[in-house]
């Protein structure tokens, strides 16, 4: 061998080393990964029941009401554009599935991510071991672990949410970390020296001043799992990322631009509806929720009547 | 004597990982603020402090930023934990008590109100005012009662669904107070509740609270930087510095006796007219004859310089029974007020 190209060989074979511990992991703790996949599989078959089994006009009157109630008649008449537009390219079906996806996702990783948020916030340790973590979930590019994902979980949808999650779930913990951490001193300590218990201060003080800054955690969570529909069809999950695989691999741009348009429609429609869940009640005008939208019209009507 | 409701003995605190082993180096050798923080990398909070309030009483302690008055005052419902020392509030023992014993303290015998207020954004007035009885789980109908009843008492009556951005500064003290008197404690601890105030607003809300506090007769601690506050609040006295009770009294005492020239550069400025009062500034009768000017044992120093308008003869001082007791010359007056 020439000395000058000593780098010819491979002398430490690392991929090697990974296949035979992935190999070792697959034959002898599948079942625990065959575990974890039920929760995610009951959530997700139930809103992908629901939300494909619908009667479209319904799910769309349904939209249109959850946008009203949360962003008033503006947003409310921005989400029924966007679905209408989706409904008339004939990407309705596949942006239901998308939709019940990227609502399992956000489900598991609020589940999940608000609680460790909350402890990192308490635990400054806590927070310094969670934090490479975080940052190698969000930066290790998703490919890569699309096969160990499939040789644990297999293929399908519920594979898909799993690899969404891993990829989605770090702005939240962050955001929810940073805003129990911004809540002013001052306020926290009143809390105490009131009586309040440590969850009681939790629950009545921080988290409700922290809730702005949660929400942003969660809309970015949420805009992180609509950016990996695409990735997660490699592994046959359906929907408009399929729509968009499909047209790259036949050049078939026609059905590519439908799938994209329809992630665009979708991205807007869940954006602006979660945004608006993060504005504070100062900046409504201290107007419950219920005094607001199609609820509150309601039982304006009500209350006349 | 009266009863005490607070009391403090030999307190100290010391910030920092080693606060035990820099505690014990402190009381054997004495170091300074500094030498803790070089050698312990501890800081020195409060250093030694031991004082006592009597029921009814309102007791000021007043001290720059740093001196460690705010930690101070935090130790009395344990919102700091001591390094050292015994907290007696009420009859109880704070510095050993119990989580669940100490939240039932707080949330009933101890209100408590901020400098920067402190009011929760998020919440109504109303729930704000309630929040100690909510945590006690008082049912919903007697705590809006209850903070109805607080709320009129700062004059706020018909606010209680407002929320607090929606307050003046002034206002939102009100409410501040208002909090802390909602479930009737015996105890007020106040830091300093009015320093962020315009003086005029802060000038208002010291009536204010020296009228309710004169009518509800509560044991308050009242914290400030501001020596004429206390001066006007305080029954009683006393001067931090560097965590240090330095001077501990009632106002005529601190200003006509300044135990050190730390406090005796604070009082300077301070105007004695109506602080000063007759009896400190008397000498004996022996030799005087009796003068036909008389003031009474208590009369403020502006009272008896009015004696000297017409003309400069000495002024004597009579008790109750309105036997002379002392004397004193226009040249004691002028002394007095210049301190």
């Amino acid at each position: 061998m020439e000395l000058w190209n000593i780098f010819d060989k491979e002398w430490v074979p690392v991929g090697t080393w990974v296949e035979t511990a992935l190999q070792w992991v697959v034959d002898n703790f599948r079942f625990v990964f065959q575990a974890i996949k039920v929760p995610f599989d009951i959530v997700l078959t139930g809103l992908e029941d629901g939300l494909t089994g619908a009667p479209d006009l319904l799910m769309l009157a349904i939209i249109v009401l959850v946008g009203w109630q949360a962003g008033g008649r503006k947003l409310a008449m921005v989400t029924g554009a966007s679905m209408i537009a989706i409904g008339l390219m004939g990407a309705w079906e596949e942006s239901m599935v998308t939709l019940s996806i990227v609502l399992t996702c956000v489900i598991f990783c609020s589940l999940i991510g608000i609680p460790l948020g909350i402890m990192a916030a308490r635990n400054d340790r806590f927070w310094t071991v969670l934090r490479p973590f975080l940052d190698l979930m969000q930066t290790i590019p998703s490919f890569v672990y699309l096969v160990p994902i499939v040789m644990l979980f297999s293929i399908g949808n519920v594979s898909g949410v799993i690899v969404t999650f891993i990829y989605a779930l770090p702005p939240v913990v962050r955001l929810t970390n940073l805003g129990i951490r911004q809540v002013r001193e001052d306020m926290v300590e009143a809390a105490r020296a009131f009586g309040a218990s440590q969850r009681q201060t939790l629950y009545k003080v921080e988290l409700p001043l922290a809730m702005p800054t949660i929400m942003a955690g969660v809309n970015q969570t949420i805009m992180m799992a609509l950016s990996m529909v695409v990735v997660a069809s490699m592994i046959s999950v359906t929907g408009l990322g399929q729509m968009v695989l499909r047209g790259i691999g036949r050049l078939d741009m026609g059905i590519a631009t439908v799938g994209g348009l329809g992630i665009v429609f979708l991205a807007i429609v869940i954006d602006r509806i979660s945004q608006s869940f993060g504005v504070s009640a100062r900046d409504r005008g201290h107007k419950k929720w219920y005094e607001t939208g199609p609820v509150g019209a309601l039982r304006k009507l009500a209350g006349k009547g | 004597m009266a009863d005490v409701e607070i009391e403090c003995r030999n307190l100290w605190k010391i910030y920092g990982a080693q606060e035990k082993e820099a505690l014990k180096a402190v009381q054997s050798e004495g170091l300074s603020k500094e030498e803790v923080r070089d050698r312990f990398n501890c800081v020195l909070g409060v250093r030694d402090a031991s004082f006592s309030v009597n029921k009814g009483e309102i007791f000021c302690i007043m001290g720059l930023s740093g001196s460690g008055k705010s930690t101070l005052v935090r130790h009395i419902n344990r919102l700091i934990e001591p390094t050292a020392g015994e907290i007696h509030v009420a009859g109880h023992r704070v510095d050993t008590m119990g989580e669940a014993e100490l939240r039932k303290l707080r949330a009933e015998s101890i209100g408590m109100v901020f400098q920067h207020m402190a009011l929760w954004p998020h919440r109504s007035l109303a729930e704000n005012v309630g929040f100690g009885l909510e945590v006690r789980d008082v049912p919903l109908a007697k705590r809006r009662k209850a903070a109805e009843e607080a709320l009129a008492a700062m004059d706020l009556q018909g606010w209680e669904d407002h929320y607090p951005d929606q307050l003046s500064g002034g206002m939102q003290q009100r409410v501040g107070l208002a909090r802390a008197l909602a479930a009737d404690p015996d105890i007020l601890l106040m830091d300093e509740p009015f320093s962020a105030l315009d003086p005029l607003i802060r000038r208002q809300l010291q009536d204010q609270f020296l009228g309710l506090s004169r009518k509800l007769k509560k044991t308050t601690v009242f914290i400030t930087h501001d020596l004429d506050e206390a001066i006007r609040m305080g029954d009683q006295i006393a001067i931090m510095n560097d965590g240090v009770i330095v001077q501990t009294g009632t106002p005529e005492e601190i200003v006509t006796n300044p135990k050190d020239a730390y406090v005796a550069e604070f009082v300077k400025g301070i105007s004695r007219v109506s602080l000063v009062r007759a009896k400190t500034i008397m000498s004996p009768l022996d030799g005087h004859n009796p003068t036909s000017k008389t003031v009474p044992l208590d009369s403020e120093l502006g009272e008896i310089m009015d004696q000297f308008m017409d003309d400069q003869a000495p002024v004597t001082v009579v008790d109750t029974a309105n036997s002379a007791v002392g004397i004193i010359t226009i040249t004691d007056a002028l002394r007095a007020l210049r301190g």
